[in-house]
């Protein structure tokens, strides 16, 4: 069935994966696909940015028509923030690993969300290093055990946390596993007008996959705890009034730049993503039960946008024309005539 | 033929000189001295005196020795000098050596206050009162310390010339036509003016005289040449990290943006990005030359290690992008704070693998301007980044010079293709590859994210690729790209900046100098003075790497060739032998790297060893 845009899914798809037959980082790649069907994303304004790393693979997987940039290992952050300041109008999605963004990419990472530039961050977050066969990253789980290296006896660092702490308007976490959540969550991200940061645990099924791993599929379904009951709503889409009400009697309303929703049905736990404190401890508290705390952990009204701050132009600085990029000789004159 | 070594100062007693000494000012850093060494150079300018400076400065915010030269030369001579003939010596931690270093015949300048005594009988002594001049001048305490140099100012237009009309016009040029502050500094200047008149009789011979050598010309730093070079060019996002002596490029492009701005919505046509390191800077370039802006950043020395990395991802994906590299004095931390050239063979050879870099090298403010659009130019025709190296001596003093000129070519956007051209490629080859190379020039054509045709994306990548830009490992597909980046190399050769050749005569005269950069005026002045003793140069000056075929012609046609370069390793020199299969034995390398700029003495004292 076509899309808005007479597209149909199999428009969006890219070249054959070459991961390992079960990667949870496919299942993501499968997600974006849909989520950009079902949005009719123009794919020529979508750029596609990623490091170095399995993660980092997968743009050449998905949305085949859309220009794609697979840059140097942790520094895809500012070839993201120099793309999308040339040209405000690009779409931008960036993948991302736990190496490439706990490790080395963590300045650039932070920096990137201090900026608040417009993009959606996916990390496909598998508590290890696959492409150079199985070491622990940052985010491997302390007490982890592995075939080669043995024993993690370092914390591990949540770039969740690291993101609500920096100063990310949007972080959500999700699970390969979990095609729904990460779906809706994918999709409220795209409608968030700023940095949005998904981390989604997506285990490796080659080097991080023992059952008792903490970011292993078994464990995963068996420990995964959603934060809330989700339903994404686009903009212009209206659904019968009595159905909402009927659905989320609870329900936390989280509209998006672009007048979408996000309808968080609270469970148990009653957490408000638009509590920053509170974001913090249960991200905290997960971590200290070694707990899978999934949902959108923390939102807050988009701030300024990069290009907003640097107080540039609406058009695209990429597609200036002539005149805007050279002054006049006689500008060049009176200019050095104040030199004189 | 006799050669004899030129006597290091020709002023021993004489009895009146004019207009061609060198006026050197000791004071402690962040003590202000800056606006006062401006005034003066800002004086003899308007009196139509050729004029210089020099500023020797601390890696340091406040308190260390700085010194500043300024040199006035009749003869139009704008290169450092190796003596001072006038000093004045007003921080006493490096006074006793700044006097020591002062020619016979010269001239100290001290404050009365300090009553330091008067150890040399060869040269003379002005003392000057300078806590009761500014005490008398009623200047706001905040104030005091900062105005004390006005004191020198004063002294030295009334003991060497220099009008108070002059004086003023020159502080309300230093302080952009403030006459709030300008008339504050002045109040002291004058006093200290009167005082010297009064109390003062001249016993030195030097004296500046009005001349017609500056009317219709500018004062300007390299650094602020090279950020209007790229404004004019076009320049659309900057992204950088602090890093001395580089800043002020930016600072620049801040400062002057403004003849950009959207003059309806008052927003800005360059977005200027302060990045969290170098590495992040030469990111976000990267990203910008890929998504179609035209990027520029300016570093120095460490910065641009910090870039290595990336640097080879744009030479090898072909992405666009301008680095400036003011240079400073390495290996590691080294001499931030000192001038020369040491990164030449590094930025030629940067980052892992094989690549080779197209590296510009402005002798002039007048070229750092030219450079400054010309890089960007350069950079999306050949696809790849251009490095364009300056340096602190070029970069952070002022220098005079000619009006720059306009651009004489329209902005160069090389082979970017918009839907249209595209959409008309694709008729006419029936297909649209990155990296084929269509034209037989090794540069292909390339598309920019946006850009609404179904066939214009393609997928950017450091690693392996064939010419379709798909992923390939395949040997044959790498040694193809490989080749044809080379070939590009070649193209890049042919478009470059090429030498510009000063010849002695219509022969080639025996010895040819090859240099590059900041080292022109002394090249200059050396040639000059080398002439005056009957030894004939031609002088070759190479703007640009790759090297040009003429660089070749030009070492085949002379008996010797010098090249004269300030590094330590002889950097150009390696780069000349590495690139030639040629017998070069009579092609000697005079290197200096001291951390100084270089001096004419210099190389006249090389040549003439070398010719003796």
């Amino acid at each position: 069935m076509a899309n808005a845009i007479g597209l149909e899914r199999a428009d969006y798809k890219g070249s054959p994966s070459t991961l390992c037959p079960g990667c949870g980082h496919d299942s993501i790649s499968n997600q974006i696909i849909s989520v950009a069907y079902d949005m009719s994303l123009p794919m020529h304004r979508v750029i596609k940015l990623s490091g170095i790393g399995c993660s980092s693979k997968t743009p050449a997987y998905f949305l085949g028509r859309s220009h794609a940039f697979n840059a140097v290992h942790g520094r895809m952050p500012s070839v993201a923030t120099g793309a999308t300041t040339a040209n405000n109008q690009l779409i931008a999605i960036a993948v991302s690993g736990d190496g490439d963004t706990g490790s080395i990419g963590l300045g650039q990472y932070k920096h990137l969300i201090r900026r608040n530039v417009p993009l959606v961050y996916v990390i496909e977050n598998n508590g290890v290093y696959g492409l150079t066969k199985g070491q622990f990253s940052a985010t491997s789980d302390e007490g982890q055990k592995l075939k080669y290296y043995g024993l993690n006896e370092l914390p591990a660092i949540d770039l969740c946390l690291e993101a609500v702490v920096g100063g990310a308007t949007f972080v959500a976490r999700s699970f390969s596993g979990d095609s729904k959540q990460v779906q809706t969550l994918l999709k409220a991200a795209m409608a968030h007008r700023g940095t949005a940061v998904v981390d989604i645990i997506s285990p490796c099924v080659t080097f991080n996959n023992a059952d008792e791993a903490n970011k292993s599929y078994a464990y995963g379904k068996a420990n995964e705890k959603p934060l809330h009951e989700y339903e994404f709503i686009p903009a212009g889409y209206v659904q019968p009034r009595e159905e909402i009400v009927a659905d989320y009697e609870d329900a936390i309303e989280v509209q998006m730049h672009d007048g979408s929703f996000i309808k968080l049905k609270k469970l148990d736990n009653g957490h408000d993503p638009r509590n920053r404190r509170q974001a913090i401890d249960v991200l905290e508290q997960a971590q200290r039960e070694q707990l899978f705390l999934t949902g959108l952990l923390y939102y807050e009204e988009p701030r300024p946008i990069l290009t907003e701050t640097l107080r540039i132009v609406d058009e695209p600085l990429a597609l200036l024309p002539d005149a805007k990029l050279r002054p006049s000789e006689e500008a060049l004159t009176n200019l050095m005539k104040s030199f004189m | 033929m006799v050669l004899e070594m030129q006597p290091r100062s020709e002023t021993a007693n004489p009895s009146h000189v004019v207009n061609d000494f060198t006026l050197m000012v000791a004071t402690k850093n962040g003590s202000g001295s800056q606006t006062s060494n401006e005034v003066l150079i800002r004086s003899l300018f308007r009196m139509g005196i050729p004029v210089s400076g020099k500023n020797l400065f601390p890696s340091n915010i406040k308190g260390l020795p700085t010194w500043y030269s300024i040199r006035a030369s009749k003869d139009g001579y704008i290169g450092r000098k190796e003596y001072n003939e006038i000093a004045v010596t007003f921080n006493e931690l490096t006074a006793a050596e700044d006097i020591s270093k002062i020619p016979a015949g010269g001239v100290c300048i001290i404050p009365a206050d300090w009553k330091w005594g008067q150890s040399r009988h060869d040269i003379t002594y002005y003392e000057l009162p300078v806590k009761e001049t500014v005490t008398a001048a009623a200047v706001p305490q905040e104030f005091r310390d900062r105005i004390a140099n006005m004191v020198y100012v004063g002294a030295c237009a009334y003991l060497f010339g220099i009008s108070m009309d002059v004086v003023r016009q020159a502080l309300l040029d230093t302080f952009n036509q403030k006459e709030k502050p300008a008339m504050m500094n002045f109040g002291v200047v004058e006093r200290a003016f009167n005082w010297a008149q009064a109390n003062l009789p001249k016993r030195d011979p030097y004296v500046f005289e009005p001349m017609n050598e500056t009317a219709g010309k500018i004062l300007i730093t390299g650094n602020e040449a090279a950020a209007l070079g790229s404004l004019f060019g076009g320049v659309s996002v900057v992204a950088w990290y602090p890093i001395t002596p580089s800043t002020s490029l930016v600072d620049g492009v801040l400062d002057y943006r403004h003849i950009r701005r959207d003059p309806d919505t008052g927003k800005e046509t360059v977005a200027v990005v302060q990045a969290e390191d170098e590495l992040a800077a030469i990111g976000m370039l990267i990203g910008a030359g890929w998504a179609g802006a035209r990027a520029m950043t300016s570093t120095s020395g460490p910065g641009i290690s910090l870039m290595a990395e990336f640097t080879g991802l744009a030479y090898f994906a072909e992405i666009p992008c301008v680095v400036w590299d003011v240079t400073r004095v390495g290996p590691s931390t080294g001499l931030p704070t000192r001038t020369g050239q040491g990164d030449l063979l590094f930025l030629y050879v940067l980052s892992h693998g094989d690549t080779r870099h197209v590296v510009l090298l402005p002798g002039s403010v007048g070229e750092c301007f030219d450079m400054g659009w010309q890089s960007l130019d350069l950079a999306e025709q050949l696809q790849t980044p251009v490095f364009v190296m300056s340096d602190l001596d070029l970069g952070m003093n002022i220098w005079m010079s000619d009006p720059f000129a306009y651009p004489d070519k329209p902005i160069q956007r090389g082979k970017t293709l918009s839907k249209e051209t595209l959409e008309g490629f694709i008729e006419q080859y029936g297909e649209w590859y990155r990296y084929k190379d269509y034209d037989q020039d090794g540069v292909g054509y390339r598309t920019i994210p946006g850009i609404d045709h179904p066939k214009a994306a393609y997928f950017t990548r450091g690693t392996g690729h064939n010419e379709k830009a798909i992923y390939s490992e395949r040997s044959e597909d790498w040694v193809a790209n490989l080749k044809r980046i080379h070939h590009k190399f070649e193209t890049a050769r042919a478009i470059v900046p090429q030498p510009v050749i000063s010849n002695a005569g219509d022969q080639p005269a025996r010895i040819g100098i090859i240099s590059y950069g900041s080292n022109d005026p002394a090249i200059v002045e050396a040639r000059e003075l080398l002439a005056a003793r009957g030894i004939q140069t031609d002088y070759l000056r190479v703007r640009a790497l790759p090297l040009a075929a003429s660089v070749y012609e030009f070492i085949r046609t002379h008996e010797q060739v010098l090249v004269i370069e300030n590094n330590f390793d002889g950097q150009m020199a390696q780069i000349i032998r590495m690139e030639s299969s040629e017998n070069l034995s009579h092609l000697k390398s005079l290197s200096l790297g001291d951390s100084l700029p270089m001096t004419a003495q210099w190389i006249i004292d090389r040549i003439v060893q070398t010719e003796g």
